[in-house]
């Protein structure tokens, strides 16, 4: 699974931070930075969670 | 517009406390974006469906203004709107770059990890005001004086660096701004909280001060020019949302858990549950239903519906939230339904800057308080409870509890 994030759409919500801690992560500005846009099969389902629930639509699954 | 339904007028208040008015389900069983006629006159475009009010409200389309002309009036009145127009706009009233801007001016303040930083100084708080509650010779007590208002009341103090002993002024004045009734009262709390944070601000920008707005002054001189007026209105966004709206659903929250026990057992039997129940709560009584509404600035399709430019749009994340498309069986209180979707703080660039903060601070109270009053009780029948259905932010007025 491969994941995309736009910084330039991120309105710095968290969800995704709140949602998957081991793959999003805020920079100190609060915007998403991915600490890897290749989740493992552990964090897949609620890495798709987040995009889902992203409420800028930053968050983007660019391969399953 | 092509009318779904005639003569039906909004806003209409809950007739049940628990669950949202009648005409929100007769609504969304005919379509999920209909046509009603608002009480303030005009016509406006309701959105019911989950999926339809995401869409609304993430669609760069529609238009936060509430100064423009069109703009649906549904919990503003005309003469609220026009003391709008005299001041500059809040941050919930921008749209596209300016509001970018100002938001990322402030995203940096409220992220996971700084406000992670503020739980142990929020469960001290919240063990504060419960020692408090303990110690207290006379029962019932009312917690909403007592609980609900004054963890976030000073939670939010220390974070905007506003002084706490001025509580009793600001609570006092927000809860009136927010009350449907008494246009009079209205806009002089609305007066009188601005010039309070005016007043603050000027002085902060004399101080130098470790909190959110000595950093934000700090910031702005170091880029340049200071924006007071800008400044004052984020004040003033900040501290209003930052305590009415988790003081309301601390006390629905308690509400709703001891109305039932069964979900209530289940959240003390493993406090790993309550962040889903957190959610579950927010949803159920989505306290802002109707502060989405948007202005069309294109022609815009939308659920098989054509929106016109200059047609405004009322987005209900009450009905939303109990939209069965989206969750089963909305009318169940089911704390481990999974319930994250829900668009109780909006969705789209405008979702609720706070809302981190709100589910740190309703958690910490939520897993403290029944932890530590286990026996905690309502002291009259949940349905006779002074509920705010005058209120744009719902939430009860007084809460008797005891144990």
């Amino acid at each position: 699974m491969r994941i995309k994030a736009d910084t330039g759409a991120c309105v710095g919500s968290g969800q995704c931070v709140l949602t998957e801690p081991a793959v999003f992560d805020q920079d100190d500005d609060g915007l998403v930075a991915l600490l890897t846009d290749h989740p493992d099969d552990q964090s897949a389902a609620q890495a798709r969670h987040a995009v889902t629930l992203c409420p800028s639509r930053a968050l983007s699954i660019l391969q399953e | 517009m092509t009318k779904n339904v005639a003569g039906l007028e909004l806003p209409v208040e809950r007739d049940c406390p628990f669950s949202p008015p009648a005409a929100y389900e007769l609504l969304r069983g005919q379509a999920p974006i209909s046509n009603v006629r608002l009480t303030s006159g005009g016509e406006a475009w309701w959105v019911s469906g989950h999926e339809e009010a995401r869409a609304v409200l993430a669609d760069g389309r529609f238009s936060s203004d509430k100064r423009k002309n069109g703009f649906p009036l549904f919990t503003l009145d005309a003469a609220t709107l026009q003391q709008l127009r005299s001041q500059p706009p809040l941050m919930l009233g921008m749209d596209g770059p300016e509001h970018s801007a100002a938001r990322r001016s402030v995203i940096g303040e409220f992220t996971v990890k700084r406000l992670a930083a503020l739980r142990p100084r929020i469960q001290d708080i919240v063990d504060h005001f419960i020692d408090d509650m303990l110690a207290a010779d006379q029962r019932p007590v009312d917690l909403v004086q007592a609980l609900s208002l004054p963890v976030p009341s000073l939670v939010i103090c220390e974070l905007l660096g506003v002084p706490y002993t001025d509580h009793d002024f600001f609570q006092s004045r927000t809860t009136m701004m927010v009350r449907r009734t008494s246009l009079e009262d209205r806009q002089r709390a609305f007066a009188e909280l601005r010039a309070y944070i005016d007043d603050l601000i000027t002085r902060k920008e004399s101080e130098s001060g470790d909190d959110l707005f000595g950093r934000q002054i700090a910031r702005q001189r170091q880029e340049g020019a200071l924006d007071h007026a800008g400044l004052v209105s984020l004040a003033f966004l900040l501290l209003t949302a930052g305590h009415e709206t988790t003081a309301n659903m601390i006390s629905l929250g308690v509400v709703g858990l001891l109305s039932h026990p069964e979900q209530l057992a289940l959240v003390k039997a493993d406090p790993g549950r309550t962040p889903m129940a957190v959610e579950e709560l927010l949803r159920y009584f989505t306290i802002a239903d109707g502060v989405t509404s948007r202005l069309a600035t294109e022609d815009v399709e939308i659920g098989g519906v054509s929106i016109k430019a200059g047609e405004g749009v009322i987005v209900s994340m009450l009905s939303a939230n109990w939209d069965p498309a989206a969750f089963k069986d909305p009318a169940e209180l089911d704390v481990e339904r999974g319930a994250r979707h829900h668009v109780a703080f909006g969705f789209g660039p405008h979702q609720c800057l706070g809302q981190n903060l709100a589910r740190m601070e309703l958690q910490i109270v939520f897993d403290t308080l029944f932890r530590r009053i286990p026996t905690l009780r309502l002291a009259a029948p949940a349905e006779g409870l002074p509920f705010k259905s005058d209120a744009v932010i719902y939430g009860v007025h007084e809460l008797p509890v005891t144990w």
